[in-house]
């Protein structure tokens, strides 16, 4: 049989685990609706790609053309 | 090598005593107030903003209440009132404090600047150096009007609140902070008269201990007419209108009436009855500051139907 001590101070130690837990994953979702509400928020979802660090010849408007 | 038993430990602190480093009856007037400063301003914040904005606001003004016990600590622990703080107690080791002070500022002002916008993130981190330096370090401990100055933290959430959404500074959130920072004085020197402290032996200097009590009462109803205009001024303002004047002449009539009485009499006559005007002002004050917001809530949410305003 295993040996099984339960002291005051594993439950505070198990809360305060849950409460880190807790945070990350607050955090998490903080990061996430951000970036949901940011990249909506923009109307037209492609210009999220103007963002990029790279320059994209893909998303710069050409003259002569409808886009 | 040092013989180290688990008794030679520092405490170990629980989640809660984390939490109580972040003043969380301060934190709930801060939500509040920086709350309405959001929703009344005039333009609209996505909700998930808004929330994410207040809860930089409500985590930045924690993180100055965790600098605040930190640098108080000596102090905290001989006055009745803050000894049971996790700082002073042994819960929370100083060092702690301060890392999570440090920690959650940093967090909570670069997520406001990310989220929202760099005024409103600026605003933040002058207050949080406000409290945690102006305040604790230099105010608190050399002049009795640390209460009038520090009083400017508490100021500044709807401030900071009305920022996130315009990105501005204007004349109504200018009012929005000095109604709280003249309401203040009165409120906590109310307070004062009729809680017995013991800030003199932790060598805090209070305008009832340097000044005494008469002083005090002088103060009191000065800073009380001087509130007047403020609460009314901002009643003529694009977030006033017809229920928040209301609201503020009647809240103003009664506070005043309540600061007059605390003026007009002195410590043998509140002694007879208790100190029931002090302790009835006291309480007139936390109904005059929740209503006035309240009222300018009111105001913003009848606006959106077409109701309201000037």
């Amino acid at each position: 049989m295993a040996i099984h001590v339960e002291h005051e101070i594993h439950e505070r130690r198990k809360g305060r685990n849950f409460g880190v837990l807790g945070l990350l994953l607050g955090l998490v979702v903080l990061g996430f609706g951000l970036t949901v509400v940011k990249v909506t928020e923009l109307g037209d979802a492609k210009k999220f790609e103007s963002f990029d660090r790279v320059v994209r010849p893909a998303i710069i408007p050409q003259e002569g053309t409808s886009q | 090598m040092t013989d180290t038993t688990a008794t030679d430990r520092p405490y170990e602190a629980s989640m809660g005593d984390y939490f109580a480093l972040l003043k969380p009856r301060v934190m709930s007037l801060v939500i509040f107030t920086a709350l309405v400063g959001l929703l009344v301003a005039p333009v609209p914040v996505h909700p998930f903003i808004g929330f994410v904005g207040v809860l930089c606001i409500a985590v930045g003004a924690g993180a100055s209440g965790a600098l605040n016990m930190w640098w108080d600590a000596d102090i905290d622990s001989l006055m009745k009132r803050t000894a049971k703080r996790p700082v002073p107690s042994g819960r929370v080791q100083p060092g702690e404090a301060l890392g999570i002070g440090v920690a959650l500022s940093g967090f909570a002002i670069i997520l406001l600047g990310l989220a929202t916008n760099l005024l409103a993130a600026g605003l933040l981190a002058f207050t949080i150096f406000f409290y945690a330096v102006v305040y604790s370090m230099w105010l608190k401990r050399s002049t009795p009007h640390n209460i009038v100055i520090g009083g400017a933290a508490g100021a500044f959430p709807p401030m900071i609140g009305w920022a996130v959404a315009t990105g501005n500074v204007t004349i109504e959130s200018v009012l929005m902070f000095a109604l709280i920072f003249m309401w203040t004085p009165p409120h906590f020197w109310a307070l004062a008269l009729f809680v017995k402290t013991d800030y003199g032996d932790a060598g805090v200097p209070m305008l009832t201990e340097t000044h005494g009590r008469d002083v005090t009462r002088r103060h009191v109803i000065v800073y009380a007419l001087l509130l007047v205009p403020v609460a009314i001024g901002l009643g003529l303002t694009s977030i006033g209108g017809p229920i928040y004047m209301v609201t503020s002449v009647v809240l103003n009539l009664w506070f005043v009436k309540g600061c007059f009485d605390i003026w007009r009499r002195d410590d043998a006559a509140a002694d007879a009855d208790n100190y029931a005007v002090e302790k009835q002002v006291f309480k007139v004050s936390l109904y005059y500051l929740f209503l006035h917001f309240g009222a300018l809530l009111v105001q913003a949410a009848l606006r959106t139907y077409g109701y309201g305003g000037w």
